[in-house]
């Protein structure tokens, strides 16, 4: 766990203040009030989520804190910028595991050919993702969720195939989840520009399976964060 | 490619568009509204959203003639080429989500005290499958960078996931097609970068006749 003594409310020249989801393991009081804000239904699936991202922390660390950025442009006090930056994280999360299960997948070499090729597509722009979302972190002022653990079940092209139709589905309701609740424009254009790629994703996923590229119908469904993180649950180590 | 110019690239298309002068008298009103009770507000505002639609109203119209015109591509102008297997059996199920994009923006633009555009007459430059499903493909990678350009201007968070749970299935609609036709899935690789309306506007103008 981490062991950094608490961080005090940052001055312009002060050290940026930790991530909100470091901020929420360290500090056992605001983590409490940020959970109750969640909602009694968000609280235990975002428990789980910061004690998953923190679990593996034994081992890894958060992302290196890198330089302060210009003061100027540092607006990380503001309530925006934390609401946002928790969704940031949240969606950096999933990024990690969606990033981690396609690169287990190709190294299974289950799949060949033109459908080889879109996996190992798909892998390479959730790790663009990955990288956007950690700078979006750091551009909001603070530090970019941890990598955490993931474990998949990788049997046969076929489940493969299957499990990742789920996960890319779970991950375009997830963002569309979030839509409503992004305060910055610039985020919410970043979010968007992710969300219809994952959408695409899962469409072409449900080529594969012979599963409808449309499963919710005309109007996507939009999934809430403790829905979606107890469904990514048992992919965290 | 470090992680900040990889995200204004993927931000580098977006406009957070002005405010009309309608909307900005039509935000004071609002807020004056929070201060001293709605009553007080509710005629500035009616006049305010009839005069322009208001503007999540006029975003809305402006995805419902893009939805229009995917509805009656897929329905008429899917007919008319004659589409066989998958081809036909995509034109079919998406011809009735667009359909029901457009009753659902119909009904939304009323409920924000605007007025829908009624449909236009298209024309569709396509002759058979092969022409129909390239056309297709245009148009729904079209709308999804319409649809991600339009959204941040969108006061209203209700109608705001309204449209991205549109955007989400057209985004699904362009990689089924995509596909179909041997291309890729995702042309825009991980992010697809909104699309400026001015410019959406200019690519299917061609395709309305009246």
């Amino acid at each position: 766990m981490m062991s950094s003594p608490p961080i005090e409310q940052s001055e312009q020249s002060a050290p940026q203040p930790a991530g909100i989801v470091e901020r929420l393991v360290r500090d056992d009081s605001d983590r409490k009030k940020f959970l109750k804000m969640a909602g009694a239904a968000g609280a235990t699936g975002f428990g789980a989520f910061v004690l998953a991202a923190c679990g593996s922390s034994s081992k890894s660390k958060p992302a290196a804190s890198k330089a302060a950025p210009p003061a100027s442009t540092t607006t990380s006090s503001s309530s925006a910028n934390t609401g946002d930056l928790a969704i940031v994280n949240y969606a950096l999360t999933l990024e990690y595991l969606e990033t981690e299960f396609y690169a287990k997948v190709v190294a299974s070499g289950l799949f060949n050919g033109k459908v080889g090729s879109l996996i190992k597509d798909f892998g390479a722009q959730e790790q663009t993702h990955v990288e956007a979302l950690k700078g979006t972190a750091e551009k909001l002022g603070g530090t970019p969720a941890a990598k955490p653990e993931g474990k998949f079940p990788i049997q046969s092209a076929s489940q493969v195939a299957q499990l990742a139709y789920t996960v890319e589905n779970l991950g375009a309701s997830a963002y569309l989840g979030q839509a409503a609740s992004i305060q910055s424009p610039e985020v919410l254009a970043a979010a968007l520009a992710i969300h219809t790629v994952e959408a695409r994703h899962a469409a072409t996923l449900g080529t594969l399976v012979k599963k409808s590229v449309t499963p919710d119908g005309a109007f996507a469904k939009p999934a809430d964060m403790s829905t979606v993180l107890a469904a990514v649950k048992p992919f965290l180590v | 490619m470090s992680d900040y110019e990889i995200v204004n690239h993927a931000l580098g298309g977006v406009e957070v568009h002005g405010m009309t002068r309608a909307s900005f008298i039509l935000r004071g009103t609002l807020a004056a509204g929070a201060v001293y009770g709605m009553g007080a507000v509710g005629p500035f505002v009616s006049q305010a959203i009839a005069e322009t639609g208001g503007g999540d109203a006029a975003i809305l119209n402006f995805a419902l003639t893009l939805e229009y015109l995917e509805a009656d591509f897929y329905t008429v102008k899917g007919k008319q080429v004659g589409l066989s297997g998958q081809a036909r059996a995509y034109a079919s199920q998406f011809g009735a989500e667009e359909s029901e994009h457009v009753t659902a923006l119909t009904a939304a633009i009323k409920q924000l005290g605007g007025t829908p555009v009624k449909k236009p007459t298209f024309v569709f430059p396509a002759s058979d499958e092969m022409s129909f499903l390239a056309l297709a493909s245009t148009l729904e990678n079209t709308g999804v960078g319409a649809y991600n350009g339009a959204a941040p201007s969108i006061m209203d968070k209700k109608v705001l996931v309204s449209a991205g749970s549109i955007v989400q299935i057209e985004a699904r609609h362009a990689a089924a097609i995509d596909l179909l036709i041997g291309k890729s899935p995702t042309p825009n690789q991980g992010f697809d970068r909104p699309i400026e309306k001015a410019k959406v506007l200019t690519a299917v103008k061609p395709l309305i006749k009246a």
